[in-house]
């Protein structure tokens, strides 16, 4: 055999074991860019991750200018729907377990029409307890009546801890 | 439908089978082999090697059939852990073919034991027994955590596999290392099963105890330490690999079994106390038994310094060879065929065989093999994260913890990282014990993924219906 066929030979299949390196990485890349981004509208996917919902057939309130420093999503930080994210533009969400809620709580501690949260006429948020079983907390305190929201206070209902972002 | 459209959630793509990947994957897995192998022969002999047909072809059916096991028993399953052990376990072959086509260690083989019998041959053979119980094991275990039901039961048989080299009459003593037993002209490493059963025992114990093991501990300096009766198992696990290494001089099965006991520990906890813990233990315990033990005094002389006592110690003079392998190998490697690796002596095929990779593909082939290895690791862990079950987090975690230590012991040793363990690079070495339990490994990863991946079954019609839950004060 020819040093030059060896040397071909040689280097060659050092590319060829990377190549297949390449090709099994390439496979699991969908591990760290597999996410799915579901627009609200599509149809719901099934499992319980694509839980946040039609807000029902009514018409979106008039757009209110934006205050400020004001949230503009609310997040779930905690419960099997963590990562669920909304974005408010002013619209009411309601919370439970219900299928027509905003976000639909997987959560046997949350009743079926659980809580809502609601801008105001200034766009302040605020969250209202609906006569839950277990009541909404609120920070720590259990909710009587409707209460604005701070900027972010967790929200517990059962095991779910939502919270309003910028 | 509606106007706001602006709502977005974020989940995982839904999973496909990817079982076409994988066959094609494995294709590809199947060609590299039989591309050294022809390599190998050109560079040796000057000419295509007479049975490349035969290997090639037997080589593509057992993977064949792996893979339509697998497409109908683990339809879900993850689609690299197939195609990389395929390809570790041809190169294997290869790798061992190469080396008997060494004259240096034909003429070794005849002058000490008479006869010299070709390795690659029995190796192919392991090859398809391994696939053989790859196939039984995806058949036979339907579902990962009927084996929680043999908690207990496999810790005594972890231990009886552990003990029967020590018994007078069944076990071998093999240059010094008492791993092997011969039953019927064949000699067996039980060490390398009892990994996989002693996996379960940690997986179904820590899966009941990790919350008494998580919580009920006091902070002392930033750590959590556990309460003393918490301690009673890990150091019984602890005085069992000490046991094991001063009866069977066997540093690596000692090293593994502990090590992955803690891995296994750490992730049922999640607390950094017991890594702390347990690599003082072990520290400790390797510290006392090197200074004591006169195998393992010879392994540790040779890693501080193989070339001072070159001449005087054939454990020295093999790590020296191993060393120098590495670094005539270069970055591109001598090319297929054309290293000394044979040097090495009667190892070199089965604990030694990563310096023939060292030498022969060079740095370059050796992190594709280390890649390799590490990519079999990540998907176990991934499978381990998306499995569903604690029983089975915990035993992918155990089982890939348990693979990654093992390549962790050899390539270390050979390369005179750590003192030389006498364990066998999983699918490249020579052994058959080594093939078949891997393979198992491999299958039972596969059959986990499998369950883990497999799409939820469709959500309870109406959860307005249930009952609300209430909590109670306690």
């Amino acid at each position: 055999m020819s040093e030059l066929t060896l040397t071909v030979m040689r280097l060659g299949f050092l590319a060829v074991l990377w190549l297949f390196v390449i090709v099994a990485v390439q496979v699991i890349r969908s591990d760290l860019f597999g996410t799915r981004v579901t627009q609200r509208g599509s149809r719901r996917g099934g499992g319980a991750a694509a839980a946040a919902q039609q807000p029902g057939r009514q018409p979106a309130p008039p757009q209110q200018r934006q205050r400020r420093g004001a949230p503009t999503k609310l997040v779930v930080s905690e419960g099997t729907l963590t990562g669920t994210t909304v974005t408010l533009a002013g619209q009411t969400i309601t919370l439970g377990r219900a299928h027509d809620s905003t976000i639909v709580l997987d959560d046997d501690y949350a009743s079926s029409r659980h809580a809502r949260i609601y801008p105001d006429r200034d766009g302040q948020w605020i969250v209202e307890d609906l006569g839950s079983t277990n009541g909404t907390y609120l920070d720590r305190t259990r909710l009587t009546t409707p209460t604005p929201i701070p900027p972010g206070a967790p929200i517990r209902i059962g095991k779910t801890v939502i919270e309003l972002r910028k | 439908m509606s106007v706001v459209t602006n709502t977005t959630t974020i989940g995982a793509i839904e999973a496909p089978s990817r079982r076409n990947t994988e066959l094609l994957l494995l294709a590809f897995a199947v060609v590299i082999p039989i591309f050294a192998y022809a390599n190998v022969g050109l560079s040796i002999h000057g000419e295509l090697p007479p049975g490349m047909l035969v290997y090639g072809l037997g080589f593509a059916v057992l993977a064949g059939i792996a893979h339509l096991v697998v497409r109908r028993f683990a339809k879900y399953a993850d689609p690299l852990l197939l195609p990389i052990a395929t390809l570790l376990n041809g190169l294997g072959v290869v790798l061992i073919w190469r080396l008997d086509q060494s004259e240096r260690l034909r003429t070794l083989a005849k002058r000490s034991f008479g006869v010299f019998t070709e390795s690659a041959p029995r190796q192919m053979m392991y090859t398809g027994l391994a696939i053989a119980l790859f196939s039984v094991v995806l058949l036979v275990l339907k579902d990962h955590r009927v084996l929680q039901r043999f908690t207990y039961i496999s810790m005594a048989g972890a231990l009886v596999l552990l003990i029967l080299p020590v018994i007078p009459g069944l076990g071998a003593d093999v240059f010094g290392a008492k791993i092997w037993i011969s039953v019927g002209g064949f000699s067996i490493q039980p060490g390398e099963f009892a990994k996989i059963v002693i996996a379960i025992f940690f997986a179904g114990y820590l899966m009941v105890k990790r919350d008494a093991l998580a919580l009920a501990s006091r902070r002392f300096m930033g750590l959590y330490l556990p309460r003393g009766r918490d301690l009673g198992p890990i150091l019984m696990i602890w005085a069992m690999s000490l046991l094991v290494l001063v009866f069977e001089n066997d540093l690596g099965t000692s090293l593994l079994f502990f090590g992955m006991f803690v891995i296994m520990l750490y992730v049922a906890t999640e607390r950094t106390s017991w890594i702390v813990i347990g690599l003082l233990m072990s520290v400790g315990g390797a510290t006392v038994v090197g200074m004591t033990a006169s195998h393992v005094k010879v392994r540790v002389t040779a890693w501080l310094d193989p070339f001072a006592c070159y001449s005087t110690s054939g454990a020295c003079e093999q790590v020296g060879q191993s060393i120098m392998s590495f670094g005539s190998g270069g970055v591109l490697g001598t090319g297929w065929g054309q290293g000394n690796s044979d040097l090495i002596g009667f190892a070199a095929n089965s604990d030694f065989i990563f310096s023939t990779v060292g030498e022969e593909l060079g740095l370059t082939g050796v992190m594709a093999f280390l890649l390799l290895y590490g990519l079999i690791i990540e998907r176990g862990v991934r499978t381990a994260l998306a499995a569903r079950d604690p029983f089975g987090k915990l035993f992918a975690i155990g089982l890939s913890g348990a693979f990654a230590l093992q390549i962790f012991v050899v390539a270390g040793g050979v390369m005179g990282l750590i003192p030389l363990t006498g364990m066998t690079m999983p699918f490249l070495a020579s052994g058959g014990s080594s093939v078949l339990a891997n393979w198992v490994l491999i299958a039972i990863l596969i059959r986990i993924s499998d369950t883990a991946r497999r799409p939820a079954p469709a959500p309870a019609p109406s959860p307005d219906s249930e009952m609300t839950q209430v909590v109670r004060p306690s």
